[in-house]
């Protein structure tokens, strides 16, 4: 409660409602408030600079008081960023630059008029698009965790408790027994985000009846995945929802110490997590006697250092230890014997910020979202070459195709969809003919790939899928700790396999060569870092076998990315002798002149693309080739430009 | 490096194994490295073993045995930068400054290094020079962000 300025700690459930009521009270729905995305991608696009100018504007025009400003976490659609959202009416400004914002508060704000130019615009209808609800970005995902993130500002414990925060904890600690809890958890069936879709529920029972105190509960936030960032948003954007969601399992399993493993590359989450610990102690969430409840938790913050194999669930556990993070055989789970060998029951950030969700709304409620297999939402990170990049929640259930063209707006540039890669570098490739797959855990495993913590880059005919599976495969080499030797060594060999073919060097049984391997490392890998690493080669040479082909036998990169396969070359017919690639060109090996065709000096080029990228759309001139021999050159008498009239 | 300042980061822990970790983390954002003193008072007061301590400031991409640059170039090659052409951004890098990827220039401006993923995909391809962040970052751009810096 605040008395005087000083937080006091909340005692009971009653205290906790009549101070939400009294937060309540000191707020009016109908005032003017102005949001302002401060998620990691909007610091990107100078979401601070936006804020100064609008703390300006604000002041200079006498309005502080009359109108609420308020930074929140990330909103999700990262393209568009910074973003600003105007309540109560929910008026959506994309894109904001500093400049932009006298005219906002002139307009809109003082006026009730819209800015027009700040709006979404239909990039099919050229419609503009004023509130947010109706984004299509946003119509068609369904919000239940990421969605307060837009709502609160992270800083502020109070902006959760005006949105019922810490009332699942109440209700979890005052109305339910421990055993009420975890047998909640386990009808929802929540399944852990974070990669493999183990059941929460049976995990909690496992470490709850190990024998060993203490009992130790864990927030894995060690979001290694390259191209997935939900939990990242989440610790910054409602550090307070994981919390309240750590608390209720610690009750559930009987733990009283808890662990926040964070990865140290993400510094404002680190923040976001510390101001929030400080604030649910004070207030009586954390700590001796919750609530005055009589249960007792307290959370210890770890920073990770960067290694990807230590979000592994043992290897996480030995670096909190306080040793080199890698796997150890897990024989004997770690939800028996984990950290310094107590029962430690560990779990993604997603899956905890399920928790409270479904103690305030219950098992059914939540059952009644998602597929048989898979209830709830799942919060995608949908990036790569698509229209509308940025973090989406959905229901489970939702066909790949619903996300990638109705979310996410498509592939950009006119160009056509190729594939989907799900699950991080331990998922796999899933071409054009399962875009209708509906998504949960069981059905992307059963296309060879998995849910992952719900990274998902969309590649189109640009993108080869051969460099692609070397590019996990080397990121795998680089991150696995070496420590059982399939793992080790399998990927290093299929590194150089995979080198070979991409370099042009492929040999006829290279593939059958990748396949064995494959299967050895699922079968005798220590981790899942090592059991799944061939996933993506895998999924790669079932759907994609014939471009492996063209590689080896051809010698074609037929997407016209791998750089030893492709060549440049000046089309003739279509060169005007601009002189923009001759200049521009690092290794000097364009021949050429003012009305002299254009040619390259093959033995010269480094083909580092830059012709390519600078020779004017108009032209283009530059052609990129694989699989043929480079047209010969004219001779130097034949290149002298005939300009043919306008 | 100052041997005092090893000693008060040193002291901000109890001395149990647990704070190996955060302990290095802390030294490597005091120093930007990690020095062999840092590791041979950590070990004594701790009472690791040296080559403990080495095995664990080894085996993390955050910890750095060796001096860095004044300026830390991070190119992003995570999966949504990568198929943006990011391989392309970090040749252009390489190339400008004469470096490999995890080397520093000889007169310790630049320090290069691929990183996994910053979680700004929308910005694709990224590179971040310190806490600057540059997004869509066309190769012909490279050496004019370089530039900035001294």
């Amino acid at each position: 409660m605040i008395k005087d300025g000083v937080t006091a700690r909340i005692n009971s459930p009653a205290e906790l409602e009549k101070l939400r009521q009294e937060i309540l009270s000191q707020r009016d729905p109908n005032k003017l408030c102005i949001t302002l995305c401060s998620g990691t991608a909007c610091h990107a696009t100078g979401t601070e600079k936006v804020e100064a100018a609008i703390e300006q504007e604000l002041e200079k025009e006498g309005l502080k008081t009359e109108i609420d400003f308020r930074r929140t976490g990330c909103h999700g659609f990262c393209e568009k960023g910074p973003i600003v959202v105007i309540y109560p009416e929910e008026i959506c400004y994309l894109q904001i630059k500093p400049e932009d914002v006298p005219e906002i508060v002139s307009q809109t704000v003082k006026e009730k008029k819209i800015v027009d130019r700040l709006l979404y615009t239909d990039p099919t209808t050229g419609e503009k698009v004023t509130y947010e609800s109706e984004i299509p970005f946003y119509k068609n995902q369904e919000r239940l965790v990421f969605g307060p993130n837009r709502r609160i500002d992270p800083k502020s414990i109070e902006d959760y408790l005006a949105i019922g925060g810490y009332r699942a904890l109440a209700k979890a600690l005052f109305n339910m027994t421990p055993e009420q809890v975890l047998e909640e958890v386990k009808k929802a069936n929540l399944r852990g985000r974070g990669g493999g879709g183990f059941p929460a529920g049976r995990k909690w029972e496992t470490t709850k009846n190990a024998p060993g105190e203490p009992k130790y509960v864990i927030v894995n936030c060690d979001e290694g995945d390259p191209g997935a960032y939900m939990d990242r948003s989440l610790m910054e954007g409602n550090p307070h929802s994981v919390l309240e969601g750590l608390v209720i399992g610690a009750y559930a399993i009987g733990s009283h110490e808890g662990f926040i493993y964070v990865r140290q590359e993400y510094p404002l989450a680190v923040e976001n997590l510390s101001t929030a610990l400080k604030q649910a102690e004070e207030y009586g969430f954390l700590g001796q006697n919750i609530l005055g409840s009589g249960f007792d938790f307290t959370i210890n913050v770890h920073r990770g250092a960067g290694a990807f194999v230590s979000g592994e669930s043992s290897a996480l556990m030995t670096a909190i230890e306080g040793i080199v993070g890698e796997p150890r055989p897990k024989y004997i789970r770690t939800a028996v014997s984990g950290i310094w060998e107590k029962p430690s029951n560990l779990n993604n950030v997603e899956t905890w910020a399920n928790v409270p969700l479904i103690i305030n709304n219950g098992a059914d409620w939540y059952n009644s979202i998602g597929t048989e297999g898979s209830k709830g939402t799942k919060i995608f990170s949908l990036v790569g070459k698509v229209n509308n990049t940025g973090l989406v929640e959905v229901p489970m259930g939702i066909t790949l195709r619903e996300i990638i063209y109705n979310i996410g707006g498509g592939i950009p540039g006119g160009k056509k969809f190729k594939a989907v890669q799900t699950g991080g570098p331990s998922g796999g490739v899933i071409p054009e003919q399962y875009l209708d797959t509906p998504v949960d855990f069981d059905e992307l495993t059963r296309l060879g790939s998995m849910m992952g913590s719900g990274g998902m880059i969309v590649m189109d005919e640009d993108t080869c899928v051969v460099d692609v599976a070397r590019y996990f495969i080397d990121f795998l080499c680089d991150e696995s700790c070496g420590k059982c030797i399939p793992c080790r060594e399998g990927l290093l060999h299929m590194r150089e396999i995979l080198n070979d073919i991409v370099a042009g060097k492929g040999r006829e049984g290279d593939i059958e060569l990748l396949e064995e391997l494959s299967q050895v490392m699922t079968d005798v890998s220590l981790c899942a870092l090592g059991t799944t690493a061939p996933n993506p080669v895998a999924t790669t040479i079932r759907y994609f076998g014939d471009e492996y082909q063209a590689h080896i036998e051809d010698k074609k990169c037929p997407a016209l990315v791998c750089k030893e396969l492709v060549s440049y070359y000046i089309e003739p017919s279509k060169c005007q002798a601009c002189l923009i690639c001759l200049r521009e060109c690092p290794a000097e090996a364009i021949i050429g002149a003012r009305n002299q065709i254009h040619v390259i000096d093959q033995t010269k080029c480094t083909k580092c693309g830059t012709c390519f990228d600078v020779c004017p759309a108009r032209f283009g001139a530059v052609k990129k080739i694989s699989g043929e021999p480079v047209p010969a050159s004219p001779p130097e008498d034949e290149r002298v430009l005939q300009r043919g009239k306008k | 490096m100052d041997p005092a300042k090893v000693d008060e980061i040193i002291g901000r822990y109890p001395a149990q194994q647990g704070v190996l970790i955060q302990l290095l983390l802390d030294m490597q954002s005091e120093f930007n490295w990690i020095p062999k003193e840092a590791i041979l008072s950590i070990s004594a007061r701790l009472q690791i073993p040296v080559s403990q301590v080495y095995r664990v400031a080894s085996f993390y991409q955050a910890m750095s045995l060796t001096p860095r640059g004044r300026h830390v170039v991070s190119v992003c090659l995570g999966t949504a930068c990568h198929v943006r052409g990011g391989p392309r951004i970090m040749d252009k890098v390489e190339e400008s400054l004469n470096i490999k990827a995890g080397e520093t220039t000889q007169d310790m401006k630049f320090t290069v290094e691929r990183v996994n993923c910053l979680g700004c995909c929308a910005l694709g391809p990224v590179v971040v020079v310190d806490k600057d962040y540059y997004g869509k970052v066309a190769p012909a751009k490279v050496k004019e962000v370089l530039k900035s810096y001294d």
